[in-house]
């Protein structure tokens, strides 16, 4: 009789390209999968990510928008992964991966309209910042409520799986579908990975492995050798990867869609280690539960723009000089659709009431009628319906 | 759950033959009015060809055919799975037929990709649907009993109702979804095979809940809510009328509309509002008091779109009649009972003789050996409308 001890087994490898001083280690794969051009896109996407968070950080605090959550340390699993895929391929996010969006093409001004609720958001001011959303990118709309992505993703690779059957001339697309270790103790991703695996589904899981779930730390989060160990247990093909190396995670999530792509198609699971060096979010106080040395060190020692930048010096296609000006343009582009969209009015009060169902319903019409008796009657209590576009008119 | 799941399948399997039923559920011999309802004389359901044909405007020599509920799905399900590539079929073993029978050959005809069978789990059921539905699909999630619908509750109130709101202008929304799943009282499934959790549903913005009387509602309302509707429909089939009502139904395509009422009977003297396998005790209790007094005239309503429902419908009614009576199976507090009583109250004030009656499941459990005393029957319904009547 043999019991076999999770603490026994080796722990699974770390797949690396790069090491933390931007040494190629692993000649096995060519980095250089990727032109000198898109290797310093990636970069400066990174970079475009690291600077939007440090102003949006500052912008909360002072009350200029109501919440704002950075992705420091993991720009480069989200980055990396992103360049792995096709346009035509579906995205489905958590929340700490701006870096798809930006490196899928979302531009600065969807980004500041969507933080700042206006009327040009694509989400039509409904959702908290941060809560991307884009058609023309196929990267559906961040929610809240954890790994409720995750089995979704599992349909969504499913129907693009049939509408290639229905259709062979549809391009083969995968779905990647991001979340962090914490949202992976939820049943939804038990459900997930079980459903995409029987149902051979052409999904990519990338698990961001950043050591915290808000207060929560990994060993009190789970006790078996991470989130990639389960990957096995569904009978899905999963591999351990360096968060901080963005060649690794890029050559990985290649691989990964590729073999997502393979005969009857099937699931991958990645997970990238990485460290969360930010606060949760603008409501939290990280110092509050971990020593502010811990993240010191983490910010100083290792990052992937760090990372990164030390292998384009070493290549010679990056410089001090060249570092200035891409971070003095990058704030000044930051801070102009920054300025722009603070400037710009709310969504119509109407967007208030639409989309709830395709049409509108006869009981909501009696309820716009109503909000618009209120304000008339009630001006001065409703003042603020100037700043909505359209005022009061597009109740009707 | 799985083994609760698997002894309600044994005891299906050892169901009394019809002659066993008719004994075993025959009522005492004192009872005047709780009498088991006779499918083939009720006026609920279509006892004719001619019947089937005037009620959808059919000419005389249109097919129709005697069906039953679940046959009735299993045609609007058969029909979509033929018309529109895109549409998908899944749930806990619906391969094989499902443990109603609502599946029946359609994995045979149209494959295992396209009606299959998931893991056993409600939240995964619901969340893969989804994103199907996501990227255009039109699947068809079942969830075998009503009774199983929480575990996926997060994934339908949280994800599916909000997913076109919260998408906004990116376009993306999940109106291919529609979710099935049996529910309602049927004489032994106590606690977890009875429930009928419809107004859970009813205060979430952005899903739409129906719930069909009959086989040709059935398959007229299942079929809209798959290759009509664009918003996600939670629909819900009273398992106790599966096999027991039974019906001429026309046996080409056609869809019924997902917002609106049916005026089932017209009256002058009071309004019935019901929905469901309530409608046939309110039907045998109507037909009871008006033999009794002479000249009454009651009007019976199906609501049938649980929400959005068909306000206008019920006050046009109250407003002739000046009464209402509203009847369901689940219980009393906050039921759609509630929000009916209230919007007629609200609508229909100056109208009123009488306040709102309600007969409801009562504020407890379907405990097993008292289902004859908990839910609406023949009597409860007899006595509310007789007493509003004399108020």
């Amino acid at each position: 009789m043999r019991f076999q001890n999770p603490a026994e087994e080796t722990a699974m490898p770390t797949y690396r390209i790069m090491d933390a001083d931007g040494n190629i280690v692993d000649n096995t794969r060519d980095p250089q999968s990727a032109s000198d051009a898109e290797i310093t896109q990636w970069y400066r996407n990174m970079l475009t990510v690291s600077i939007m968070d440090l102003i949006m950080f500052d912008a909360q605090r002072q009350g200029r928008t109501s919440f704002y959550m950075v992705s420091a340390g993991e720009e480069g699993i989200a980055v990396g992964s992103a360049s792995a895929l096709t346009p035509d391929d579906v995205c489905f996010l958590q929340y700490r991966e701006q870096g798809v969006l930006v490196q899928r093409g979302f531009t600065l001004k969807e980004m500041m309209s969507q933080l700042f609720a206006n009327k040009d958001d694509h989400g039509k001011g409904r959702n908290m910042p941060v809560h991307y959303g884009s058609g023309k990118l196929n990267v559906h709309t961040v929610s809240s409520p954890l790994a409720t992505q995750i089995p979704q993703a599992s349909g969504a690779a499913y129907a693009l799986k049939m509408q290639r059957l229905i259709n062979p001339n549809v391009p083969p697309r995968i779905v990647a579908c991001y979340f962090g270790e914490g949202a992976a103790s939820e049943g939804d991703f038990h459900a997930a990975l079980n459903i995409a695996a029987t149902k051979s589904c052409p999904v990519v899981f990338v698990c961001r492995n950043n050591g915290f779930a808000i207060s929560t730390s990994s060993i009190e989060q789970y006790k078996g050798d991470g989130i990639a160990s389960r990957g096995l247990g569904y009978g899905i093909d999963t591999i351990r990867v360096d968060g901080n190396d963005i060649f690794a995670v890029r050559e990985v999530m290649l691989e990964a869609r590729k073999r997502a792509l393979e005969g009857d198609c099937k699931p991958i699971l990645v997970e990238a280690m990485s460290y969360r060096v930010s606060h949760h979010s603008t409501s939290d106080d990280s110092f509050a539960y971990r020593a502010k040395r811990e993240v010191e060190e983490w910010k100083r020692r290792d990052n992937p723009i760090t990372r990164l930048r030390k292998w384009m010096e070493k290549k010679g296609i990056w410089d001090e000089d060249k570092e200035k000006e891409a971070r003095a343009s990058i704030r000044k582009q930051v801070l102009q659709e920054f300025s722009a969209a603070e400037k710009v009015k709310k969504p119509p009060l109407r967007a208030m009431f639409e989309d709830v169902y395709e049409e509108i319903t006869p009981e909501v019409q009696e309820q716009m009628k109503e909000l618009k008796r209120l304000i008339e009657k009630y001006p001065k209590e409703y003042s603020s319906v100037s700043q909505y576009e359209g005022g009061i008119k597009t109740l009707e | 759950m799985f083994a609760c799941r698997r002894s309600s399948s044994v005891l299906r399997a050892l169901k009394p033959t019809a002659i066993q039923l008719r004994h075993a559920s025959q009522a005492p011999s004192t009872a005047q009015l709780n009498k088991p309802i006779d499918f083939k004389k009720t006026a609920i359901l279509h006892q004719s060809q001619t019947s089937a044909r005037s009620a959808f405007g059919l000419s005389q020599d249109a097919p129709v055919d005697w069906v039953n509920l679940h046959g009735a799905i299993n045609a609007s399900l058969h029909h979509a799975l033929k018309t529109d590539e895109n549409v998908l079929l899944f749930g806990e073993d619906v391969a094989f037929g499902g443990v109603f029978r609502c599946s029946k050959g359609l994995s045979d005809e149209f494959g295992t990709s396209r009606v299959f069978n998931t893991p056993l789990s409600e939240q995964g059921i619901v969340g893969f649907a989804i994103g199907c539905a996501a990227e255009g699909m039109k699947p068809i999630a079942e969830i075998q009993f009503a009774d199983y619908v929480f575990p996926a509750f997060d994934q339908l109130v949280n994800e599916a109702a909000k997913f076109r709101y919260r998408e906004g202008g990116t376009g993306g929304n999940c109106g291919g979804l529609v979710v099935r799943m049996p529910c309602g009282s049927v004489g032994h499934g106590a606690l977890y095979h009875s429930q009928s959790p419809e107004s859970l549903f009813t205060h979430i913005p952005g899903l739409r809940v129906v719930m069909p009387r009959s086989p040709s509602q059935a398959k007229g309302l299942l079929t809209a809510s798959i290759l009509s509707s664009r918003d996600p429909v939670i629909f819900m089939e009273p398992k106790v009328l599966y096999r027991a009502a039974e019906e001429f139904v026309p046996r080409d395509p056609y869809t019924l509309p997902l917002d609106k009422a049916e005026v089932l009977k017209t009256g002058k003297d009071l309004t019935i509002v019901s929905y469901g396998q309530p409608l046939y005790l309110c039907s045998a209790a109507i037909e009871a008091l008006e033999k009794e007094i002479k000249g009454l005239s009651i009007e019976l309503i199906d609501l049938r779109a649980i929400y959005p429902w068909d306000r206008a419908t019920i006050m046009e009614s109250v407003s002739k009649t000046g009464r209402a009576v509203v009847v369901h199976e689940s219980m009393y507090n906050a039921g759609v009972g509630a929000e009916v009583a209230a919007s007629i109250q609200e609508k229909a004030f100056l109208r009123l003789e009488a306040p709102v009656a309600r007969v409801t499941g009562w504020s407890t459990h379907p405990g097993l050996v008292f289902e004859k005393f908990n839910i609406p029957d023949i009597t409860r319904i007899y006595d509310a409308m007789k007493r509003t009547l004399e108020y």
